[in-house]
Protein backbone atom coordinates (compact mmCIF):
# COMPACT_ATOMS: atom_id res chain seq x y z
CA UNK A 1 0.00 0.00 0.00
CA UNK A 2 2.10 2.98 -1.27
CA UNK A 3 -1.01 5.11 -2.64
CA UNK A 4 -0.40 6.64 0.74
CA UNK A 5 3.31 8.17 0.26
CA UNK A 6 2.06 8.75 -3.36
CA UNK A 7 -0.75 10.93 -1.80
CA UNK A 8 1.18 13.07 0.30
CA UNK A 9 4.08 13.43 -2.06
CA UNK A 10 1.04 14.84 -4.19
CA UNK A 11 0.31 17.24 -1.80
CA UNK A 12 3.70 18.26 -1.21
CA UNK A 13 3.86 18.79 -5.18
CA UNK A 14 1.23 21.48 -4.86
CA UNK A 15 2.16 22.70 -1.32
CA UNK A 16 5.34 23.98 -3.54
CA UNK A 17 3.69 25.55 -6.55
CA UNK A 18 0.74 27.32 -4.29
CA UNK A 19 3.80 29.13 -2.72
CA UNK A 20 4.39 30.26 -6.22
CA UNK A 21 1.15 32.22 -6.63
CA UNK A 22 0.63 34.06 -3.18
CA UNK A 23 -3.48 34.47 -2.71
CA UNK A 24 -4.18 31.25 -5.31
CA UNK A 25 -6.50 28.83 -3.57
CA UNK A 26 -6.08 25.43 -5.11
CA UNK A 27 -9.38 23.33 -6.49
CA UNK A 28 -8.30 20.25 -8.45
CA UNK A 29 -5.24 18.67 -8.67
CA UNK A 30 -4.43 16.31 -11.73
CA UNK A 31 -2.33 13.54 -12.01
CA UNK A 32 -1.61 10.64 -15.06
CA UNK A 33 -1.12 7.42 -14.12
CA UNK A 34 0.63 4.83 -16.53
CA UNK A 35 -1.50 1.41 -17.22
CA UNK A 36 2.09 -0.18 -15.95
CA UNK A 37 2.58 2.14 -12.80
CA UNK A 38 1.45 0.03 -10.00
CA UNK A 39 -0.84 2.36 -8.66
CA UNK A 40 -4.60 1.75 -7.81
CA UNK A 41 -6.77 5.07 -9.15
CA UNK A 42 -9.30 4.14 -6.12
CA UNK A 43 -6.83 3.83 -3.91
CA UNK A 44 -5.15 6.62 -4.42
CA UNK A 45 -8.11 8.73 -4.47
CA UNK A 46 -9.08 7.17 -0.86
CA UNK A 47 -5.96 8.37 0.17
CA UNK A 48 -5.25 11.61 -1.33
CA UNK A 49 -9.03 12.44 0.45
CA UNK A 50 -7.78 10.92 3.89
CA UNK A 51 -4.44 13.03 3.52
CA UNK A 52 -6.32 16.61 2.92
CA UNK A 53 -8.57 15.27 5.95
CA UNK A 54 -9.24 18.14 8.63
CA UNK A 55 -6.43 20.12 6.75
CA UNK A 56 -6.50 23.41 5.33
CA UNK A 57 -6.22 21.44 1.84
CA UNK A 58 -9.41 20.21 2.39
CA UNK A 59 -11.26 20.86 -0.55
CA UNK A 60 -8.66 19.93 -2.97
CA UNK A 61 -10.09 17.57 -5.42
CA UNK A 62 -7.60 14.81 -6.67
CA UNK A 63 -8.39 14.48 -10.59
CA UNK A 64 -6.98 11.08 -12.03
CA UNK A 65 -6.54 9.92 -16.00
CA UNK A 66 -4.88 6.26 -16.77
CA UNK A 67 -3.19 6.50 -19.97
CA UNK A 68 -3.21 3.25 -21.65
CA UNK A 69 0.52 1.28 -22.50
CA UNK A 70 1.76 2.31 -25.93
CA UNK A 71 4.68 0.83 -28.28
CA UNK A 72 6.34 2.09 -31.13
CA UNK A 73 7.05 0.16 -34.27
CA UNK A 74 10.81 -0.39 -35.11
CA UNK A 75 10.55 -0.82 -38.43
CA UNK A 76 7.51 1.84 -39.87
CA UNK A 77 7.60 4.45 -36.14
CA UNK A 78 3.83 3.80 -35.27
CA UNK A 79 2.77 4.23 -32.10
CA UNK A 80 0.07 2.78 -30.86
CA UNK A 81 -1.61 1.26 -27.46
CA UNK A 82 -1.49 -2.07 -27.03
CA UNK A 83 -4.45 -3.90 -26.29
CA UNK A 84 -4.69 -7.43 -24.54
CA UNK A 85 -1.10 -7.50 -24.16
CA UNK A 86 -0.45 -7.67 -28.26
CA UNK A 87 2.87 -6.22 -29.43
CA UNK A 88 2.56 -6.72 -32.81
CA UNK A 89 2.19 -3.36 -34.76
CA UNK A 90 -0.96 -2.94 -36.02
CA UNK A 91 0.06 -1.04 -39.40
CA UNK A 92 2.72 -3.26 -40.59
CA UNK A 93 2.93 -6.28 -38.73
CA UNK A 94 6.53 -5.78 -37.43
CA UNK A 95 7.59 -7.51 -33.81
CA UNK A 96 9.93 -5.75 -33.27
CA UNK A 97 8.61 -2.71 -31.52
CA UNK A 98 9.54 -0.91 -28.30
CA UNK A 99 7.78 0.50 -25.01
CA UNK A 100 6.64 4.36 -24.90
CA UNK A 101 5.91 5.00 -21.22
CA UNK A 102 3.38 3.30 -19.60
CA UNK A 103 4.97 3.90 -15.93
CA UNK A 104 4.06 6.97 -15.93
CA UNK A 105 3.00 9.00 -12.38
CA UNK A 106 3.03 12.48 -13.57
CA UNK A 107 1.27 15.80 -11.94
CA UNK A 108 -0.44 16.97 -15.07
CA UNK A 109 -2.21 20.28 -13.76
CA UNK A 110 -3.16 22.48 -10.93
CA UNK A 111 -6.64 24.28 -10.79
CA UNK A 112 -6.64 27.54 -8.75
CA UNK A 113 -8.82 30.01 -7.37
CA UNK A 114 -7.02 33.57 -7.94
CA UNK A 115 -7.80 37.15 -6.86
CA UNK A 116 -6.02 38.64 -10.09
CA UNK A 117 -8.22 40.72 -12.15
CA UNK A 118 -9.25 38.24 -15.45
CA UNK A 119 -7.17 38.93 -18.41
CA UNK A 120 -9.69 40.69 -20.47
CA UNK B 1 -9.94 29.97 -12.36
CA UNK B 2 -7.28 29.22 -14.05
CA UNK B 3 -5.37 26.26 -15.35
CA UNK B 4 -1.55 26.08 -14.20
CA UNK B 5 0.54 23.46 -15.56
CA UNK B 6 2.96 21.23 -13.98
CA UNK B 7 4.44 18.75 -15.71
CA UNK B 8 6.76 17.12 -13.39
CA UNK B 9 6.77 13.69 -11.54
CA UNK B 10 4.96 12.85 -8.73
CA UNK B 11 8.05 11.39 -7.32
CA UNK B 12 10.40 13.99 -8.22
CA UNK B 13 12.00 14.44 -5.07
CA UNK B 14 12.77 10.49 -5.35
CA UNK B 15 13.60 10.81 -8.88
CA UNK B 16 16.34 13.73 -8.27
CA UNK B 17 17.94 11.62 -6.04
CA UNK B 18 17.54 8.08 -7.91
CA UNK B 19 19.43 10.23 -10.64
CA UNK B 20 22.44 11.60 -8.72
CA UNK B 21 23.10 7.43 -7.44
CA UNK B 22 22.75 6.25 -10.90
CA UNK B 23 24.95 8.96 -12.19
CA UNK B 24 27.78 8.06 -8.73
CA UNK B 25 27.21 3.84 -9.43
CA UNK B 26 28.19 4.85 -13.03
CA UNK B 27 31.22 6.91 -12.82
CA UNK B 28 32.61 4.30 -10.27
CA UNK B 29 32.15 1.34 -12.55
CA UNK B 30 29.47 -0.41 -9.72
CA UNK B 31 26.57 -2.17 -11.40
CA UNK B 32 23.79 -1.95 -8.77
CA UNK B 33 20.84 -4.54 -9.69
CA UNK B 34 17.66 -4.08 -7.26
CA UNK B 35 15.95 -7.57 -6.81
CA UNK B 36 12.17 -7.40 -6.22
CA UNK B 37 9.45 -10.17 -4.99
CA UNK B 38 7.28 -11.01 -3.02
CA UNK B 39 7.81 -11.94 0.49
CA UNK B 40 9.69 -15.90 0.79
CA UNK B 41 9.94 -15.95 -3.31
CA UNK B 42 14.35 -16.60 -2.35
CA UNK B 43 15.66 -12.65 -2.97
CA UNK B 44 17.93 -13.89 0.15
CA UNK B 45 18.65 -16.99 -0.74
CA UNK B 46 19.66 -16.55 -4.43
CA UNK B 47 21.89 -14.37 -2.80
CA UNK B 48 23.38 -16.18 -0.52
CA UNK B 49 24.50 -18.31 -2.66
CA UNK B 50 25.64 -15.81 -5.13
CA UNK B 51 28.13 -14.44 -2.88
CA UNK B 52 29.26 -18.14 -2.10
CA UNK B 53 29.65 -18.72 -5.94
CA UNK B 54 30.71 -15.38 -7.54
CA UNK B 55 34.61 -14.74 -8.13
CA UNK B 56 36.30 -14.09 -5.20
CA UNK B 57 37.72 -10.68 -7.19
CA UNK B 58 34.30 -9.26 -7.51
CA UNK B 59 33.82 -6.42 -4.68
CA UNK B 60 30.03 -7.38 -4.18
CA UNK B 61 28.49 -5.62 -0.82
CA UNK B 62 24.28 -5.99 -0.11
CA UNK B 63 21.58 -3.81 1.44
CA UNK B 64 19.12 -5.34 2.05
CA UNK B 65 15.62 -4.07 2.90
CA UNK B 66 12.89 -5.28 5.60
CA UNK B 67 10.42 -3.66 7.69
CA UNK B 68 11.07 -5.69 10.46
CA UNK B 69 14.30 -7.87 11.43
CA UNK B 70 18.00 -7.72 10.48
CA UNK B 71 17.55 -11.23 9.78
CA UNK B 72 18.47 -10.96 6.18
CA UNK B 73 21.48 -8.61 6.85
CA UNK B 74 22.93 -11.45 9.36
CA UNK B 75 22.48 -14.52 7.11
CA UNK B 76 24.06 -12.31 4.36
CA UNK B 77 27.16 -11.26 6.33
CA UNK B 78 28.25 -14.95 6.97
CA UNK B 79 29.74 -14.92 3.21
CA UNK B 80 32.18 -12.30 4.38
CA UNK B 81 31.29 -8.68 2.21
CA UNK B 82 30.16 -5.29 3.31
CA UNK B 83 26.22 -5.92 4.32
CA UNK B 84 23.69 -3.44 5.54
CA UNK B 85 20.45 -3.91 6.71
CA UNK B 86 17.40 -1.21 6.31
CA UNK B 87 14.44 -1.58 8.39
CA UNK B 88 12.21 0.40 7.07
CA UNK B 89 10.04 0.27 10.09
CA UNK B 90 6.58 -0.31 8.46
CA UNK B 91 6.95 0.99 4.78
CA UNK B 92 6.35 -1.41 2.51
CA UNK B 93 9.37 -0.15 -0.11
CA UNK B 94 12.82 1.63 -0.34
CA UNK B 95 12.93 4.63 -1.76
CA UNK B 96 16.21 6.52 -2.72
CA UNK B 97 16.89 8.40 0.14
CA UNK B 98 17.48 5.27 2.18
CA UNK B 99 20.00 3.68 -0.18
CA UNK B 100 21.96 7.10 -0.25
CA UNK B 101 22.37 6.70 3.68
CA UNK B 102 23.53 3.82 3.96
CA UNK B 103 25.56 4.27 0.96
CA UNK B 104 27.30 6.99 3.32
CA UNK B 105 30.15 5.45 4.81
CA UNK B 106 31.11 3.09 2.11
CA UNK B 107 33.46 3.81 -0.55
CA UNK B 108 32.02 2.96 -3.96
CA UNK B 109 35.13 3.12 -5.74
CA UNK B 110 35.33 -0.41 -3.81
CA UNK B 111 32.40 -2.29 -5.33
CA UNK B 112 32.03 -3.76 -8.41
CA UNK B 113 28.39 -4.96 -7.74
CA UNK B 114 26.26 -3.59 -5.36
CA UNK B 115 22.97 -5.81 -4.60
CA UNK B 116 19.89 -3.88 -3.12
CA UNK B 117 17.16 -6.68 -1.83
CA UNK B 118 14.33 -4.67 -1.67
CA UNK B 119 11.03 -5.15 1.24
CA UNK B 120 9.12 -8.62 0.10
CA UNK B 121 5.83 -6.91 -2.18
CA UNK B 122 5.12 -7.62 -5.11
CA UNK B 123 4.09 -3.92 -6.11
CA UNK B 124 4.82 -1.00 -4.55
CA UNK B 125 8.56 -1.05 -4.72
CA UNK B 126 7.93 -1.40 -8.04
CA UNK B 127 7.36 2.81 -8.47
CA UNK B 128 10.44 3.85 -6.63
CA UNK B 129 13.41 4.00 -8.52
CA UNK B 130 16.90 3.75 -6.29
CA UNK B 131 19.64 4.06 -9.29
CA UNK B 132 20.17 0.95 -10.48
CA UNK B 133 21.07 -0.52 -13.68
CA UNK B 134 18.19 -2.98 -13.96
CA UNK B 135 15.34 -4.22 -11.67
CA UNK B 136 15.27 -7.93 -11.21
CA UNK B 137 11.66 -9.52 -10.40
CA UNK B 138 11.95 -13.06 -8.84
CA UNK B 139 9.17 -15.08 -8.61
CA UNK B 140 9.13 -19.02 -7.53
CA UNK B 141 7.33 -21.58 -8.50
CA UNK B 142 5.05 -22.10 -5.59
CA UNK B 143 3.18 -18.72 -7.04
CA UNK B 144 1.17 -20.00 -9.94
CA UNK B 145 1.87 -18.98 -13.29
CA UNK B 146 -0.82 -15.68 -13.79
CA UNK B 147 1.49 -13.79 -11.75
CA UNK B 148 2.64 -11.65 -14.48
CA UNK B 149 -0.12 -10.67 -15.70
CA UNK B 150 -1.66 -10.03 -12.11
CA UNK B 151 1.39 -7.86 -10.86
CA UNK B 152 2.45 -6.83 -14.64
CA UNK B 153 4.33 -3.75 -13.65
CA UNK B 154 6.75 -5.07 -12.00
CA UNK B 155 7.04 -7.30 -14.80
CA UNK B 156 6.75 -4.56 -16.96
CA UNK B 157 9.68 -2.36 -15.60
CA UNK B 158 12.51 -5.33 -15.00
CA UNK B 159 14.81 -6.33 -17.13
CA UNK B 160 14.95 -9.55 -15.74
CA UNK B 161 12.66 -12.47 -14.42
CA UNK B 162 14.21 -14.77 -12.21
CA UNK B 163 12.50 -18.08 -11.91
CA UNK B 164 12.99 -19.31 -8.01
CA UNK B 165 12.65 -22.88 -6.29
CA UNK B 166 13.07 -24.59 -10.28
CA UNK B 167 13.90 -27.79 -7.80
CA UNK B 168 10.82 -28.20 -6.97
CA UNK B 169 8.90 -28.22 -10.06
CA UNK B 170 8.18 -31.77 -9.92
CA UNK B 171 6.30 -31.36 -6.67
CA UNK B 172 3.93 -28.32 -7.87
CA UNK B 173 1.62 -28.09 -10.60
CA UNK B 174 3.07 -25.49 -12.14
CA UNK B 175 4.10 -24.40 -15.83
CA UNK B 176 7.44 -22.65 -16.52
CA UNK B 177 6.64 -22.15 -20.07
CA UNK B 178 3.58 -20.44 -19.34
CA UNK B 179 4.60 -18.60 -16.36
CA UNK B 180 7.73 -17.10 -19.54
CA UNK B 181 4.77 -16.96 -22.01
CA UNK B 182 2.99 -14.85 -19.23
CA UNK B 183 6.40 -12.75 -18.75
CA UNK B 184 6.98 -12.04 -22.07
CA UNK B 185 3.12 -10.85 -22.61
CA UNK B 186 3.28 -8.04 -20.16
CA UNK B 187 7.19 -7.47 -21.49
CA UNK B 188 7.90 -8.28 -24.65
CA UNK B 189 11.54 -10.33 -25.24
CA UNK B 190 11.92 -10.16 -21.24
CA UNK B 191 14.79 -11.88 -20.55
CA UNK B 192 14.69 -15.20 -18.34
CA UNK B 193 16.48 -17.27 -16.16
CA UNK B 194 15.52 -20.66 -14.30
CA UNK B 195 17.87 -20.71 -11.01
CA UNK B 196 17.49 -22.57 -7.54
CA UNK B 197 19.33 -21.90 -4.38
CA UNK B 198 19.31 -25.35 -3.86
CA UNK B 199 20.29 -27.60 -6.69
CA UNK B 200 23.71 -28.09 -7.65
CA UNK B 201 24.34 -25.52 -10.92
CA UNK B 202 20.84 -23.79 -9.78
CA UNK B 203 22.32 -20.57 -10.22
CA UNK B 204 24.35 -21.58 -13.60
CA UNK B 205 22.16 -19.18 -16.30
CA UNK B 206 22.10 -16.50 -13.55
CA UNK B 207 25.92 -16.18 -13.20
CA UNK B 208 26.38 -16.00 -16.83
CA UNK B 209 24.04 -13.31 -16.80
CA UNK B 210 25.27 -11.55 -13.76
CA UNK B 211 29.00 -11.51 -14.90
CA UNK B 212 27.99 -10.28 -18.46
CA UNK B 213 26.51 -7.27 -16.60
CA UNK B 214 29.46 -6.74 -14.67
CA UNK B 215 31.82 -6.96 -17.92
CA UNK B 216 29.03 -4.59 -19.61
CA UNK B 217 28.97 -2.07 -16.30
CA UNK B 218 32.80 -1.55 -16.26
CA UNK B 219 33.34 -1.60 -20.57
CA UNK B 220 30.75 1.66 -19.64
CA UNK B 221 33.07 3.11 -16.97
CA UNK B 222 36.20 3.20 -19.16
CA UNK B 223 34.08 4.58 -22.00
CA UNK B 224 33.02 7.51 -20.05
CA UNK B 225 36.41 8.08 -18.58
CA UNK B 226 37.73 8.17 -22.18
CA UNK B 227 35.23 10.40 -23.44
CA UNK B 228 36.17 12.82 -20.72
N1 LIG C 1 13.34 -25.50 -2.52
C1 LIG C 1 13.81 -24.26 -2.55
N2 LIG C 1 13.61 -23.45 -1.50
C2 LIG C 1 14.08 -22.19 -1.56
C3 LIG C 1 14.80 -21.71 -2.68
N3 LIG C 1 15.12 -20.42 -2.47
C4 LIG C 1 14.64 -20.11 -1.25
N4 LIG C 1 14.02 -21.18 -0.68
C5 LIG C 1 13.37 -21.20 0.62
O1 LIG C 1 12.30 -20.25 0.63
C6 LIG C 1 12.20 -19.61 1.88
C7 LIG C 1 12.27 -18.11 1.73
O2 LIG C 1 13.52 -17.73 1.18
P1 LIG C 1 14.16 -16.29 1.42
O3 LIG C 1 15.46 -16.28 0.72
O4 LIG C 1 14.16 -15.95 2.87
O5 LIG C 1 13.10 -15.38 0.70
P2 LIG C 1 13.10 -13.77 0.55
O6 LIG C 1 12.58 -13.47 -0.79
O7 LIG C 1 14.44 -13.24 0.89
O8 LIG C 1 12.04 -13.35 1.67
P3 LIG C 1 11.82 -11.88 2.32
O9 LIG C 1 13.14 -11.21 2.45
O10 LIG C 1 11.20 -12.19 3.63
O11 LIG C 1 10.88 -11.16 1.40
C8 LIG C 1 13.33 -20.18 2.73
O12 LIG C 1 12.81 -21.18 3.55
C9 LIG C 1 14.29 -20.73 1.71
O13 LIG C 1 15.06 -21.80 2.20
C10 LIG C 1 15.01 -22.61 -3.78
O14 LIG C 1 15.61 -22.28 -4.81
N5 LIG C 1 14.49 -23.87 -3.66
MG1 LIG D 1 15.01 -11.79 2.28
ZN1 LIG E 1 5.12 -0.95 -37.89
Amino acid sequence: MHELSIAESILDAVRKEIALHPGAVPLRVGVRIGSMAAIDEEALTFCFEVVVHGTEWETLKLETKVIPARRICNSCGNTFIIEDYNSVCPACGSEDTRADGGDELDLEYLEVETDEAPVP
Amino acid sequence: MKRLSLESKVLNENQRVADSLRQRFRENGVLCLNLISSPGSGKTALLEQTLAHLDPTTRVAVLTGDIQTDNDARRLARFGFPVKQITTGGTCHLDGRMIERHLEDWSLADLDLLFIENVGNLVCPSSYDLGEASKIVLLSVTEGEDKPLKYPSIFFKSDLFILMKVDLLPYVPFSAELVEENARRVHPGMEVVRASAVAPGGLDQWLVWLRSRIAAAKGSQAFAAAGR
